[in-house]
């Protein structure tokens, strides 16, 4: 609660350029930009809540079509990118600890190797999306998925439909999640250069901070979308 | 400077609306304030261009036959009178203008937490208006509001992509103003302001914050499925393709019930500050309605498919919800109760808001009675897609939460722009609207009843309907002029209306503290609550300095 | 907001930096053993437990923050699992009658 009552411009402000002029104290504003943060990712839980219910939906009438659309997206790259982006949830978590015990070279090596480790999981996407693009699986009108057997059932063969809503839930969630991914590494970029201009200390790390709350939820995100999506049927 | 006598001016006190002038001001403005006026001016231009379809709905169905517009423009009609009333409109309404001015002053605060994001609020909202307004003017969209697939990802050849954005994009302006307001109301009360001593207008506004966060996320996502289907011809809601039609009917209620308590819960909150004020009295049973607000928005989540009862959904699960919108009603009746008991044995003033406030409690209360018909399986099946649930919602939607949003637009205008309007000509507007809200939309309680379906624009075949719809176009007529005088009068009163004091209804709230317009960073000394909300008694007790004292 | 230990939270970092992995690993195990109706559970719950991880120490869920942030989360969750929940009981019961 805030428990000035000084009008306008108050001796915090004075020593604190950070502070914004409609808030009481800087515990107000930070308190203010964490909560803030938290309830924005509630909102893209939401978001990307709705794309779950499509996908179990349709899972669970079209199981076997499901699964041999999923064996055909490469698991390997899947679980890679899965330990990149933990790499890059610890280097985020290393990045706010160096913030707070004022380790400038810890901060922006944390920071660069975040953003190297995004760019790394885009670029295996890259390459998965591309996959998919030679092997006709892109949804729309080249889409082709003939004669792939079902996992478990030998001689019958995907409904070519369904493997289609399959790979059409897999684009928009996966698209949906880089594009989620691509904003973090925007907001990372401009961290990093906040921190080279040494706008960071362990008193005022709050950009930091909500940042990281960002990427960690991105890497939730996928940390589900892994198995929905690669490990369907695997045995 | 030439040589001038200058005339005396009064001074006047510096405020939000006099600290700068110019364009810009305004356009770059973080005074959220200003930003209410800003919605305030956008949301009237949309309810003229969604009034303005009203009026070409209801000047067709003037007779039988089919013979003003062709089928396809007045699905179109329909469709866009939908679109601009719920996204551009109702939804905003409340939140965007009243809440925005309100939420801070009433909390004691300087601001809202994020004024930023309240100000890019406000612009998202103006691109989606924009999208929305290019949408129509090139072809527009006509598969009603509710752009039910396959027909809107597959059949029509309308702009659904583009109608699509433009929602999408005026969801995120409602998002982030829930955002705002959610923050806000935790980090930025005044001292001693408990969660107890809030007006219940901030419990509404909160409630309906909640909604907003976590409903709106899902219709941005559906919307995004609907314009990839419709792009790259995927069969997610195509039936032909193994989609099922239904799946997209859930996403899309999932969030589109829950707004419909966006639109009508802040609009309780207003009438709860004024049935206080205009009878003198604390509410009756505050924790009651407090604790209802938050009740209907969680309870809200847990009907949509009341929406959905005949559309093919599982009878069983047709059951669960059927008993949950039973539940659902059950926090708004609360409020209805103790609002009553409010009035009960109070000092009861008649003036413009107060009228408002009365035609809402009757209206909602008929409204979301014939709410409950619809929750039973047997009558729904009935009048589903007829003039029932088309009266039902405008009940609700214009008797009620448009109501509530002109008797806080006359409550609040002293404070907002420092003038009183004309008390005499806002009674007769709130009969005129009273009026004409009845004579527009009563009947159609008795078309739809016996049978005419909604979304016809012939109906020859009926021609026993006319009668009746000639009554309901009268009323709109009618509802149209009402609506219209309050805009005339308030433009007015900007330039000739008397000035207003601080607190011209003597109401209780912190707003009411300062200075009439507001300054800009809303009062001169943050204020320190000790007192409880709604301490009408103290208000209206006689104070020291009028008793006589013997010298 | 955090508060500044006084022991080094690297340690824990490390360890659920460890976790994550080898879950990973368990995960992509578990896919390869036919579980019947149990392979998507397991999955789904290796899932939950990693997310858990993550947000409780990752996040700062566990340690540094207020009910509030708990009541977010929890909240966010459980009309996530409304949304899914409900409509499967449309989906479920479809084909009952």
């Amino acid at each position: 609660m805030p428990d000035s009552t000084v009008v306008g411009l108050n001796h915090e402000e004075q020593d604190r350029p950070e502070l914004l002029h409609h808030f009481s104290t800087a515990e107000q504003q930070r308190d203010a930009s964490s909560l803030g943060m938290w309830v924005f990712l509630a909102t893209e839980i939401m978001f990307f809540g709705g794309l779950f219910c499509a996908y179990l939906i349709y899972r669970r009438w079209y199981f076997g079509d499901f699964a041999a659309a999923s064996k055909s997206i490469s698991m390997p790259l899947g679980a890679t990118n899965t330990a990149v982006l933990i790499c890059s949830s610890l280097t985020v978590v290393l990045a706010v600890w160096a913030a707070q015990t004022a380790r400038r070279t810890l901060l922006l090596v944390s920071l660069a190797l975040t953003m190297l480790l995004g760019l790394t999981f885009l670029g295996i996407k890259g390459i998965e999306y591309k996959q998919k693009f030679d092997e006709h699986h892109v949804p729309g009108a080249s889409f082709s998925f003939d004669h792939e057997e079902i996992p478990g059932h030998p001689g019958q063969y995907a409904n070519q439909s369904h493997a289609e809503i399959f790979f059409a839930l897999y684009f928009v969630m996966t698209g949906l999640h880089a594009l989620h991914m691509i904003i973090g590494l925007g907001i990372f970029l401009w961290l990093f250069y906040m921190a080279w201009r040494g706008r960071f200390t362990p008193e005022y790390n709050t950009p930091i901070e909500i940042g990281g709350l960002y990427w960690h939820f991105v890497d939730i995100v996928w940390i589900y979308l892994f198995p929905l999506l690669y490990l369907i049927d695997r045995h | 400077m030439s040589m001038e006598i200058a005339i005396p001016q009064p001074v006047e006190r510096e405020n939000y609306l006099n600290k700068e002038y110019g364009v810009w001001s305004w356009l770059l403005t973080t005074d959220h304030k200003r930003i209410a006026l800003l919605y305030l001016a956008s949301i009237t231009f949309f309810f003229f261009i969604g009034g303005f379809f009203a009026l070409l709905i209801r000047l067709e169905l003037l007779t039988p036959a089919g013979d003003l517009v062709q089928a396809d423009t007045y699905n179109k009609l329909f469709t866009m009178h939908g679109m601009v009333m719920v996204f551009f409109f109702l939804i905003p309404s409340i939140p965007a203008v009243l809440g925005n001015f309100l939420v801070p002053m009433m909390i004691g605060a300087k601001d809202l937490a994020f004024p930023r994001i309240n100000l890019l609020s406000w612009y998202l909202y103006i691109i989606g208006g924009v999208m929305m307004l290019h949408c129509m003017l090139t072809g527009g969209v006509d598969t009603g509001w509710t752009f039910y697939a396959p027909f809107s990802t597959n059949y029509t050849n309308t702009k659904i992509v583009e109608a699509g954005l433009a929602i999408f994009v005026a969801g995120f302006s409602s998002i982030l103003t829930g955002l705002n307001f959610v923050v806000t109301i935790h980090r930025m009360r005044a001292p001693g302001l408990t969660w107890s001593r809030l007006p219940l207008f901030i419990w509404a506004h909160y409630a309906t914050s909640i909604i907003q966060l976590l409903g709106t996320p899902v219709i941005a996502v559906t919307i995004v499925l609907v314009a990839a289907e419709r792009a790259l011809h995927l069969g997610i809601f195509d039936p032909r393709l193994g989609g099922d039609p239904l799946l997209f009917q859930h996403l899309f209620w999932f969030y589109s019930h829950p707004a419909v308590y966006i639109m009508i819960l802040p609009s309780m909150g207003v009438v709860t500050e004024i049935i206080a004020c205009f009878s003198r009295k604390r509410i009756f049973g505050y924790s009651f309605v407090a604790f209802s607000s938050i009740a209907i928005a969680v309870f809200g989540f847990l009907v949509w498919a009341h929406h959905m009862f005949v559309a093919g959904m599982s009878v069983y699960a047709a059951l669960v919800f059927s008993l949950l919108s039973y539940a659902v009603a059950v926090p708004s009746a609360i409020k209805v109760f103790n609002w009553t008991a409010t009035l009960y044995k109070g000092s009861i003033h008649y003036d413009a808001p107060m009228l408002y406030a009365f035609g809402f409690l009757g209206l909602f209360t008929m409204g979301g009675l014939t709410g409950l018909f619809l929750a039973a399986l047997g009558i729904n099946v009935h009048v589903t897609d007829t003039y029932f649930i088309v009266a039902h919602f405008h009940y609700i939607m214009v008797g009620g939460a448009v109501m509530g949003y002109l008797g806080g637009m006359h409550f609040w205008w002293p404070k907002i722009s420092g003038r009183l309007y004309p008390e005499g000509w806002a009674r007769l507007a709130a009969l005129i609207v009273f009026i004409g809200f009845n004579l527009t939309f009563f009947p159609q309680f008795i078309l739809g009843y016996m049978g005419m379906p909604r979304r016809y624009y012939d109906y020859s075949h009926m021609p026993e309907f006319q009668v009746l719809n000639v009554l309901s176009t009268a009323g709109a007529t009618v509802l149209g002029v009402g609506y219209l005088l309050p805009m005339v009068y308030f433009l007015w009163s900007m330039r000739y209306g008397k000035p207003a004091s601080d607190n011209p209804w003597n109401a209780a709230g912190l707003e009411w503290k300062t200075a009439s317009p507001p300054p800009t960073f809303n009062f001169d000394e943050e204020p320190v609550v000790t007192w409880e909300a709604y301490n009408y008694e103290e208000l209206d007790a006689p104070r020291k300095e009028e008793v006589p004292v013997a010298r | 907001m955090s508060d500044h230990s006084k022991s080094s939270p690297l340690p824990t970092y490390f360890a659920v930096f460890i976790a994550l992995l080898a879950g990973t690993g368990l995960t992509v195990f578990a896919a390869t053993l036919d579980l019947g109706a149990f392979n998507a559970p397991v999955a789904l719950a290796i899932a939950t437990v990693k997310a858990t991880l993550v947000a409780l120490f990752f996040m700062h869920v566990w340690h540094a923050s207020e009910r509030l942030t708990k009541l977010v989360v929890i909240s966010a969750l459980f009309f996530l699992l409304l949304l899914l929940g409900l409509t499967m009981t449309d989906y479920a019961t479809r084909l009952w009658s």
